[in-house]
């Protein structure tokens, strides 16, 4: 998709004044109770700065989340525990990890589907039915379970994580393989070529476009289940355990700044994963 | 011992999906699904009551189907607070707001090309996240977690949207042309059609995702019921029977949410190729 630079810009500007427009308004009601218990009665000017600098507000000033940010981020060391970097870490790895079984659990059942039949009529429709299943309410079944095998905190994490990846690449790579087209694969029957090199030299390199575009659900996704994995648990570190502390003292900027952090991360890791398949499909593009 | 026989079962088992698979039709077609979905609920019951599994770690099917059966009241009043309430209401708005949207977009055309790539983007961000703001805004009952609905589902809409009104071909384009149409009977005749397969894809996708948002949302704070929150409260006393029933009800309640749809679909898009035999 082509990126135009000026209407994004003006899009973009608009969010941030309606964002401004917004803090001030949600948090004039609470500044205004404040001042009036304390005897005051600021005018309006002194009124914009107080909701736009309050300490616990309901909508944060774009500034407020800028500065917490970097205040969590840079100045403190990374190894501190109020340091941000350590609970988006924390996080990460579990979905990464995660992230890795998932993908290759899809990219192997997609493998298995495209060359049995008796598998793609009897276990297709479950692939798709067990999306309609909430696989975020079963986090606290899994955890409850891995947690008295005594895995440690990563694993638990990373299964769900798992369960989230695995559909769209099992959807993706099975597309992507059965898509070459009948005289492709008749060619290949000409050349007397086996199973395993129709895979690699014509069904695995047709099918990339495709298990780029699952991968890069799933990263997503991913980076969800290790969110959300962190609540019902109580987690003592990362950003889905920041988030619950937050919202049980009403530090709102802990939590703000805690979702622009995984806002920040999973729109860098699925940047990356697209910049790999511009660079792949390149490379094949010049191969051929 | 049990071991031999759970082989011995999945072995015949497989025999018998094996052929139940070259069966076709729209009833016959559903024997090796069924029999695939039977097979692994027989195969779990086996295994945990022939090993003895602990509650805590898996309940057999036999035993979450009776704590459905006991708890059917309580059941019903989750169900009530999180589907009928909050998804329901959550799901209704997004995906007609993101539709609105997607039309106004669609007639402006700066705005589409301003609005897709930040529409993009916020398909790679974990959304689900901003619940426990949600529930700040809006209080405990369900508008707080119809509101995470809300956002959740927006985004896929207005981007299938978008894509499905640019679906139509030059052709239909220019006999609507000239036939002299607006651009209201062109969108009304033609793009609309055109683009509904597209908004049937953001319809199921947005189904389980609704679902998802609801049942995390609770886990932020919730008035005493609804599925979230019996979930977590009973996940944390370890009664693992009743949380398997939320799930089960869960479950059955998306895959009737989806199903309702891609039979909507069907109805609504029979001229599409892709129903075609």
């Amino acid at each position: 998709m082509r990126i135009s630079a000026l209407p994004l810009a003006v899009v973009a500007a608009a969010l941030l004044v309606i964002w401004v427009l917004a803090a001030i308004a949600l948090n004039w009601q609470v500044v205004a109770d404040a001042q009036a218990r304390t005897g005051h009665s600021p005018d309006w000017q002194a009124m914009l700065g107080l909701t736009l600098n309050h300490a616990r507000p309901l909508l944060p000033g774009p500034h407020q989340l800028a500065e917490e940010l970097w205040r969590s981020t840079v100045m403190l060391p990374v190894t501190s525990r109020r340091s941000l970097v350590h609970h988006a870490w924390i996080t990460l790895s579990a979905a990464l990890s995660g992230f890795a079984l998932g993908s290759l659990a899809g990219i192997v059942l997609a493998t298995a589907i495209v060359h049995l039949r008796t598998l793609e009529r009897s276990l297709m429709p479950w692939i798709v039915m067990s999306q309609a299943v909430p696989v975020l309410a079963l986090a606290p079944i899994v955890i409850v379970a891995l947690g008295s095998l005594d895995l440690g905190d990563l694993w638990p994490k990373a299964v769900i994580s798992a369960y989230l990846c695995f559909f769209p690449v099992t959807i993706g790579m099975a597309r992507g393989l059965a898509s070459p087209d009948r005289l492709s694969l008749d060619l290949m029957r000409t050349w007397s070529a086996s199973r395993v090199q129709i895979f690699f030299a014509l069904r695995l390199p047709v099918a990339l476009p495709f298990l780029f575009g699952g991968l890069k659900v799933a990263m997503a996704a991913s980076i969800v289940g290790a969110i959300v994995a962190e609540l019902p648990t109580g987690a003592q570190a990362g950003l889905g355990a920041r988030l619950l502390a937050g919202s049980y003292f009403g530090q709102t900027l802990q939590i703000w700044s805690a979702l622009a952090m995984a806002a920040l991360v999973s729109a860098t890791l699925v940047g990356l994963l697209a910049l790999a398949e511009r660079l792949i499909a390149r490379r094949m593009a010049g191969a051929a | 011992m049990s071991l031999l026989l759970a082989i011995l079962l999945l072995v015949a088992a497989g025999f018998a999906i094996h052929r139940l698979a070259r069966l076709e039709g729209p009833v016959l077609g559903l024997a090796a699904p069924l029999a695939f979905g039977a097979t692994l609920l027989a195969l779990w019951e086996f295994l945990v009551v022939a090993n003895e599994v602990p509650m805590v770690l898996l309940p057999a099917p036999s035993a979450i189907g009776a704590r459905m059966v006991a708890s059917a009241g309580i059941l019903w009043i989750d169900f009530n607070q999180t589907f009928l309430k909050a998804v329901l209401a959550g799901y209704a708005i997004g995906c007609l707001g993101g539709f609105l949207l997607a039309l106004l977009a669609d007639r402006v055309p700066f705005l589409a090309r301003g609005l897709l790539p930040l529409a993009n983007l916020a398909a790679s961000l974990p959304v689900v996240g901003i619940a426990p703001i949600m529930v700040m805004w809006f209080g405990f009952d369900w508008p707080s977690k119809a509101a995470v609905v809300v956002a959740m589902t927006f985004f896929p809409m207005l981007v299938n949207t978008l894509a499905g009104l640019a679906a139509a071909g030059r052709l239909e384009h220019d006999l609507m042309r000239s036939y002299a149409a607006g651009h209201g009977a062109t969108l009304w005749h033609v793009r609309l059609p055109a683009a509904l397969p597209f908004i049937f894809t953001a319809l199921k996708v947005n189904a389980p995702l609704a679902l998802i948002g609801a049942i995390v949302a609770e886990f932020f704070g919730s008035p005493t019921a609804g599925m979230g929150f019996r979930i977590a409260t009973e996940a944390s006393r370890l009664a693992m029977d009743m949380v398997w029933a939320e799930i089960a009800l869960a479950a059955l309640a998306g895959s009737a949410f989806y199903g309702t749809l891609a039979l909507a679909e069907r109805a609504a898009t029979f001229w599409h190729p892709s129903h075609r035999p």
